[in-house]
């Protein structure tokens, strides 16, 4: 930190700066003048709340895509498949015994089986053949599909929020003051921030996973060289399996957030593909905190783009992808 | 050698009956959504096609009706292709297309291309589609957004007393027409609209669209559809949201009132307007519903046919009717099937319907109420029918051309 302020001064000063106007916004009682030009304070606050739930959402699907493609170089493009999957299997269990907790667990469960299935039977069959597996997953993402379409049809299906989740709750940050001098406090779903809560949790223990324990260890390692670890003497093929069924299983969870507050339907497998595509090329193939910092810029220009310029919404997150790419081709917090 | 000669003689048999075979048939082409935001919409128009074609047969004549569906997803771009597909390659000679109010325009400026072949609209229901430059080979057997919401502003005005509404809508024609049909009574009735929010179709996250609407008005105006109105409602429950509501003809609509989870119950009591009401009590309409209903199992369809099933069991009973009045003759460029099209009368179990000089429908109009009928489900109940409904909704057609075309922006909030 220190000596990122001595390298480049000018820049330390303008995120400074920037920090500290992005604060004041959040917490300060806007004046009027500013409300007149951008709208009102509470619009502000949930769109940049909505961003960041948002974003969890994001990372959880992308963070599994980014972590397969880290150790094992495979664009594994049925990803958004394995979300819909877990978000149909949480629904049925969901309806079936009435836990929405239970069906995180099971729809983990499930789609990193299918995971553990695809890697051994598909992927090892083609190992080092990048092209080759890029193009097979796409190919069983249209199975998939279809099998789902035949399975589920095209109904939306909705995974019903826990009594104790439903609604809003206030949040000790003032939107307004009323005339009568008392404040408006902003009211926020906590469902939402529950999910975000638990992203949070995920990403950190998934970080921790992997820079303090020996697991990860053996994961770095294989990202930056799998044959030299393989050399070493480690099952890679273990490896390989059961960071593909985590990455899987990480998609299963997402589908069961996304069917929460959003909906199932055919044609999200590929919304969700095309999301954590964009959000790992922000952040950088293979690097979770990069996936972390995609999802977070991805999900807040999605929503501030959907209140503030609603026309162009769509274009916004593909714009961001574009600067990337022109800019900073490995992605933000790529290490190569 | 003798083999080679069976095979051969075989073989040329099957070229001779496939002739005779094509010779019989009349090839027409279906477009339904059946991908993207509006799958349950396309799906439920396919249960109203097959419905028809179950009550009236697929016989003309000598001759016998061949289907051939393709999927598209809502965006001019994939009907456009759909269309093309089947009339390139599966040659057929009649369209039934398409379902989706861009789609509708796109498809009608293609027909313009293919001025032998006849298209019947399916479902689409943007304005611009038949009033504007409209093709002579278009049929348009349903009523536009703006027929559907008729009656309902003044009922919101004169018997809900709603003085202000904002209105949140997906970002297409379709809605347009729609919302311009409710803005010009509602404001004709002395009502304000202070706000209009739109949103790209197949949007999923819409915090912060809930977020961003006013809290001085007495009750917003959904144009929604599928996934999208599906979405947003489960996301107002858990925002908290109170507000009444108003809804457009596919936000009310068996497609929303009958998806899976309870979000749906922030519509009971929704006022909204559309081509049809699900418990009219109109013998016609309860005989198509049971028809619907015998059709398919009850896993396999909604409870009560869409405002979808309903649009395309209408336009192929036009298709069906009209050719059979010609005895499927389809010579000269189809010449004699189109005039036959362009004066028909149908009998359609949500009203009659009949055809203006633009091939656009002149049909009835329902405001109706959401009610629960006790056992969870939700229907439309009937408040009001408003039969003769035409393009220019009642206004002198050289008032209404001063209005302008359907927009984010059009029709100002006045009276015209």
């Amino acid at each position: 930190m220190s000596r990122f302020v001595e390298r480049h001064p000018a820049w330390a000063l303008i995120s400074i700066i920037a920090i500290a106007i992005a604060l004041w916004l959040v917490f300060a009682v806007w004046p009027p003048g500013l409300e007149e030009a951008i709208g009102r304070k509470r619009v502000f606050l949930n769109a940049v709340f909505n961003g960041i739930t948002l974003g969890g959402l994001y990372f959880l699907v992308a963070s599994g895509f980014t972590l397969i493609f880290g150790l094992m170089r495979n664009v594994n493009l049925a990803h958004g498949s394995l979300y819909l999957f877990g978000g149909y299997v949480g629904y049925a269990i969901s309806t079936a015994t009435g836990s929405w907790l239970l069906s995180f667990i099971v729809a983990f469960i499930l789609t990193a089986l299918v995971g553990v299935l695809l890697q051994l039977i598909v992927f090892r069959r083609m190992e080092g053949q990048d092209l080759r597996q890029t193009m097979v997953t796409i190919g069983l993402s249209i199975v998939f599909a279809d099998l789902m379409l035949w399975a589920c049809g095209g109904d939306f299906y909705q995974i019903q929020t826990p009594n104790w989740l439903i609604g809003p709750i206030e949040l000790p940050l003032v939107t307004a003051i009323k005339s009568s001098g008392e404040p408006v406090y902003l009211r926020y779903p906590l469902v939402r921030l529950v999910i975000f809560a638990a992203s949070v949790v995920i990403g950190v223990a998934m970080w921790l996973a992997l820079n303090r324990t020996r697991a990860g260890m053996i994961i770095r390692a294989g990202v930056d060289d799998r044959d030299i670890l393989a050399a070493t003497g480690v099952r890679i093929q273990l490896v390989f399996v059961a960071v593909f069924a985590f990455g899987a299983g990480l998609a299963g969870i997402a589908g069961v957030v996304g069917g929460t507050f959003q909906s199932l339907s055919p044609g999200e497998d590929i919304r969700f593909l095309l999301a954590s595509l964009v959000v790992v090329i922000v952040g950088g193939m293979g690097s979770i905190p990069g996936a972390a910092l995609g999802a977070l810029i991805i999900g807040l220009a999605e929503q501030l783009g959907s209140v503030y310029i609603p026309t162009y919404a769509i274009v916004v997150t593909f714009l961001i992808m574009v600067l990337v790419l022109a800019i900073r081709p490995q992605g933000l917090l790529a290490r190569r | 050698m003798s083999k080679c000669s069976v095979g051969l003689l075989a073989l040329s048999s099957l070229f001779l009956s496939s002739a005779a075979i094509a010779q019989e048939k009349i090839k027409v082409g279906v477009t339904a959504t059946l991908e993207g935001t509006y799958t349950v919409l396309g799906e439920d128009g396919m249960r109203g096609h097959q419905t028809a074609l179950n009550v009236l047969g697929k016989k003309v004549g000598d001759k016998e009706l061949e289907f051939i569906v393709a999927s598209t997803d809502a965006t001019p771009d994939s009907a456009v292709r759909a269309v093309r597909k089947l009339i390139e390659q599966d040659k057929v000679q009649i369209l039934l297309s398409p379902l989706s109010g861009d789609e509708g325009i796109a498809v009608k400026n293609f027909a313009k291309t293919h001025p032998e072949l006849t298209f019947i609209n399916a479902a689409s229901g943007a304005q611009e589609t038949t009033y504007v430059d409209p093709a002579p080979n278009f049929f348009r057997y349903n009523m536009d957004g703006a027929q559907w919401q008729v009656g309902l502003g003044k009922y919101a005005y004169e018997e809900k007393k709603y003085r202000k509404i904002a209105t949140v809508g997906e970002d297409y024609s379709f809605i347009y027409t729609q919302v311009f049909g409710l803005v010009l009574e509602f404001c004709g009735a002395g009502g304000q609209v202070t706000n209009r929010q739109w949103v790209p179709l197949g949007t999923k996250d819409f915090a912060s669209v809930i977020a961003a609407l006013p809290d001085d008005v007495d009750a917003i105006y959904l144009g929604l559809g599928g996934a999208d109105a599906v979405n947003f409602l489960n996301q107002y429950q858990q925002a908290g949201g109170k507000a009444h509501l108003m809804g457009g003809s596919i936000m009310i609509d068996q497609t929303i009132l009958s998806s899976k989870g309870n979000a749906k119950n922030a519509l009971v009591g929704t006022i909204a307007a559309s081509g049809q009401a699900d418990t009219w009590e109109d013998p016609g309409w309860q005989k198509f519903v049971k028809a619907y209903q015998d059709a398919f199992p009850p896993n396999k369809r909604f409870p009560s046919p869409s405002l979808l099933a309903t649009n395309y069991y209408d336009s192929t009973m036009a298709l069906i009717l009209a050719l059979r009045q010609v005895n499927g003759d389809l010579s000269n460029n189809q010449a004699k099937y189109k005039e036959a099209l362009a004066k028909i009368e149908i009998d359609a179990p949500n009203g009659k319907i009949k055809l203006d000089s633009n091939r656009q429908a002149i049909g009835t109009n329902f405001v109706t109420e959401v009610v629960d009928d006790g056992k969870g489900a939700l229907f439309s109940k009937v408040v009001k029918v408003i039969p003769n409904v035409n393009q220019t909704l009642g206004y002198d057609p050289a008032v209404f051309s001063k209005i302008g075309l359907p927009s984010r922006t059009v029709p100002e909030c006045k009276k015209y």
